[in-house]
């Protein structure tokens, strides 16, 4: 039931839960300390200095090594990856590559505990925004060596998904794909109330609601209060023209004008009757594929799932809101761990496993991602594929900020606003102003653990 | 019993003579160094608990303590000592951790609050209902355990779907039944305290049930028989044969349901995230979002210590109370 619903970047889920559960209260000590601790400390005296040995040239010809290979494509993308593994495979006769794949909310408890102790991937694939994170925790090493040997250049990528792998000056990560927020429709729904057009800006999105309502689904757009909300929270944001992080990430300002606003509509959605009250974890999307709901907004990884539901849905970049086009977007990048740059063998072998995965994400558009080099997508990988229409707003997608920690900074301050806001337990403004006070005092926090 | 074997071995515990664990199994003579022996069969028995034990609850604890006085990111080279800085910023309501800390302290102790009497009392008459000889005995039994063998998540996950306001089964029948049926049961306070204490208690009372019901079976029939003879009513039977029989086991419940309950994070984890907005998020919960997704170790471990406080304090009144009654 739930591995259908949420298959991504979703935090909190139930298997979690079960490690959670156990490594909680007194154990917590033990969790964070015994070998794993000591290792730390050793493995964190070298960070870089590793790679560049001899100059990678895209083969591997020393004795037959295993990788390691870690995801979290749990999804309707996860076949698609494993035939890419399997090509490899038969394509490299001395690199066996074993992928492991593991729900994304795990994967990031998992990987920092198991590369300190020897135990984890080598290579892996892991969200743009984690990157930072995983960076300063020396987890992951630079790739420019082999971004520059490869030839890929930020031509062949949106700027922003090219640069926000940029760590301190050093690139962590090889984009993978990029994906994004997007407005999934009932067409059935669209069609009884007469809406030929999916809508594109508030006037015509509040127009289709109001068919909709005419029509008899009364309540067409579900505003939901827990994830994705304060995805709604920063495309609305950015669209109104504000920035969730003051630009550089360096301090929250969720409670600029543009952000206020930005919740005040996703409150308002409530308050005038297109959404009910209290929509709670995964409701509004449960409903959408129940037609309860005409309109819901969720990432394109759902597009699989909504595929083999038989949901009659339609799909469209988020309308515009605010003044400009703008939808939050994330990215998968690959990575090699700092436990591969131990072994020179492996290094080498990691270096041609990403560099031959980098060309094939043309394949990889089949798992409903969005292929993140330009020449893949200019070369027709997407035609005739759903995302295909969000593919063409690339260029309005925003991403966040390259700063450590920043997703528990999202978690903890940002996201109980967006909720509490949309509930209607409090003021916008009021709530997003002791968010981000909150927000700034935590990646002020971050910044002295991580070194600055 | 086993510490007061191995005092009085006098002096001599282990360190005497190291038995191999081969002739421990040929039931060892008297004859010969008897005390000695005696000395050392009770630590040969507790060893394989003592080893668990000292690995999984001791050194944790006392690593637990070490970390607590560190600023402790275990994927960071560096982990300063602090001192007792964790401890203080747990204290100082300028700090942001105050407020995040509290707040979930408060939320744990409403829970324990509702959830405890709760889950003394049903299950007590549950079991005294179950310790009726009456047909189909044995199917009601089972019936009332069944909740507690399925994990937390699948109670969390099926009931998130049974209570959700909008799509949810519960708020669909109660209006068939003409009864309100907009309750936001897992979004709105104080709804949602009903619903993680609700399905607590039905998940978890056929536990204490099972206790209870061992102990009701330990108490003589001739007592029982006793009293009728005596002429006491049934309320009266309850009253001064049933309960003084039942009070061990009833200080064990109360003890261990306290402990569960102040422990609380599965429920709230899945079935409301901690919301709305952080109101369901309890002490656990807010400890493994510091120390697990937050990698701030030694703040989760100073929290825990903090939590650890306050349910050696509860469960010593807890004793104490038992034990004054019992006087």
């Amino acid at each position: 039931m739930t591995g259908t619903t949420t298959t991504w970047t979703r935090v909190p889920r139930p298997l979690a839960l079960v490690s959670a559960v156990l490594a909680a209260g007194l154990t917590l000590a033990a969790c964070g300390g015994g070998q794993s601790a000591d290792e730390a400390a050793g493995g964190g005296a070298e960070p870089e200095g590793s790679g560049s040995t001899t100059e990678f040239d895209g083969t591997y010809d020393g004795p037959a090594v295993e990788l390691s290979y870690w995801n979290g494509f749990t999804g309707g993308d996860g076949p698609f990856m494993e035939d890419l593994v399997t090509q490899f495979n038969e394509e490299h006769e001395n690199i066996e590559v074993t992928s492991n794949t593991i729900q994304w909310a795990d994967f990031y408890q998992r990987v920092p505990a198991a590369v300190q102790a020897g135990e984890g991937p080598d290579v892996g694939v892991m969200h743009l925004d984690q990157l930072p994170t995983h960076a300063a925790r020396n987890i992951i090493i630079p790739l420019d060596d082999l971004t520059e040997s490869l030839e890929l250049t930020a031509d062949d990528f949106t700027e922003e998904v090219w640069d926000a792998a940029v760590y301190e000056d050093q690139r962590y990560g090889i984009p993978l794909d990029v994906h994004s927020l997007a407005m999934y429709y009932n067409t059935e729904h669209f069609e009884a109330a007469g809406i030929t057009e999916p809508p594109t800006d508030e006037a015509s999105l509040m127009e289709a609601l109001d068919k909709l309502q005419a029509a008899g689904y009364e309540t067409p757009f579900w505003m939901p209060t827990l994830w994705p909300s304060h995805l709604y929270f920063l495309s609305l944001t950015w669209q109104n023209g504000g920035d969730p992080y003051g630009g550089d990430g360096s301090a929250a300002t969720y409670d600029e004008e543009a952000g206020v606003e930005a919740l005040e509509w996703q409150r308002s959605i409530v308050d005038e009757g297109y959404s009910p009250p209290d929509v709670a974890i995964d409701s509004q999307y449960q409903a959408f594929k129940n037609g309860e709901t005409s309109i819901t907004w969720d990432g394109i990884w759902q597009i699989n799932d909504l595929e083999e539901t038989g949901t009659p849905y339609g799909i469209a970049p988020v309308p515009t809101i605010g003044e400009e086009e703008a939808v939050w977007a994330n990215s998968h990048h690959f990575f090699i761990t700092t436990q591969a740059a131990d072994d020179p063998d492996k290094l080498e072998a990691s270096k041609v496993f990403l560099a031959w995965m980098s060309e094939q994400s043309g394949a990889w558009a089949g798992s409903g991602m969005i292929p993140a080099r330009l020449s893949v997508r200019e070369a027709g990988a997407m035609d005739g594929m759903p995302q295909e229409v969000i593919a063409e707003q690339i260029d309005s997608m925003r991403f966040l900020p390259p700063v450590p920690g920043l997703g528990g900074v999202q978690a903890e301050a940002l996201e109980p606003a967006v909720a509490e806001a949309v509930l209607g337990s409090g003021e916008p403004a009021e709530l997003l102003g002791e968010a981000a006070e909150q927000g700034t005092a935590l990646i002020e926090r971050n910044r002295e653990s991580f070194g600055g | 019993m086993s510490t007061s074997a191995a005092t009085r071995s006098e002096g001599t515990p282990i360190s005497g003579s190291v038995v191999p664990v081969g002739t421990g199994r040929r039931r060892p003579a008297r004859r010969g160094g008897g005390v000695d022996r005696a000395g050392i069969t009770p630590w040969l028995f507790l060893a394989p608990f003592l080893a668990l034990f000292l690995t999984f609850v001791i050194a944790p604890a006392v690593l637990g303590a070490w970390i607590s006085l560190h600023q402790w990111d275990y994927t960071l080279p560096g982990k300063p000592f602090v001192g007792l800085e964790n401890y203080a910023l747990l204290f100082d309501p300028s700090s942001i951790t105050f407020d995040a800390f509290w707040e979930s302290m408060r939320a744990t102790a409403i829970f324990t609050v509702f959830s405890v009497p709760l889950l003394l009392v049903v299950p007590l008459l549950v079991a005294l209902l179950m310790n009726q000889a009456f047909p189909g005995r044995n199917l009601f039994r089972a019936a009332f355990f069944a909740p507690y063998v399925l994990g937390v998540a699948v109670i969390g996950v099926l009931w998130r779907y049974l209570l959700d306001a909008n799509i949810g089964l519960v708020n669909y029948y109660l209006g068939l039944l003409g009864l309100p049926d907009d309750t936001a049961w897992t979004t709105s306070t104080p709804a949602v305290w009903v619903t993680l204490v609700g399905v607590t208690v039905w998940w978890t009372l056929g536990f204490n049930a099972v206790i209870y019901l061992a102990g009701l079976q330990d108490i003589s029939k001739e007592l029982y028989e006793a009293a009728r003879v005596d002429g006491a009513n049934s309320w009266q039977q309850f009253w001064n044969v049933t309960f003084p029989g039942l009070k061990p086991v009833l200080s064990f419940v109360t003890l261990v349901t306290i402990i569960a309950s102040a422990n609380m994070f599965g429920q709230s984890y899945i079935m409301t995230e901690g919301g709305p907005g952080t109101a369901t998020r309890t002490a656990i919960y807010q400890i493994a979002e510091s120390g697990l997704r937050n990698y701030r170790m030694g703040e989760a471990a100073a929290m825990s210590y903090v939590l650890t406080f306050f349910l050696v304090l509860l469960s010593l009144g807890v004793v104490m109370l038992f034990r004054e009654r019992k006087g």
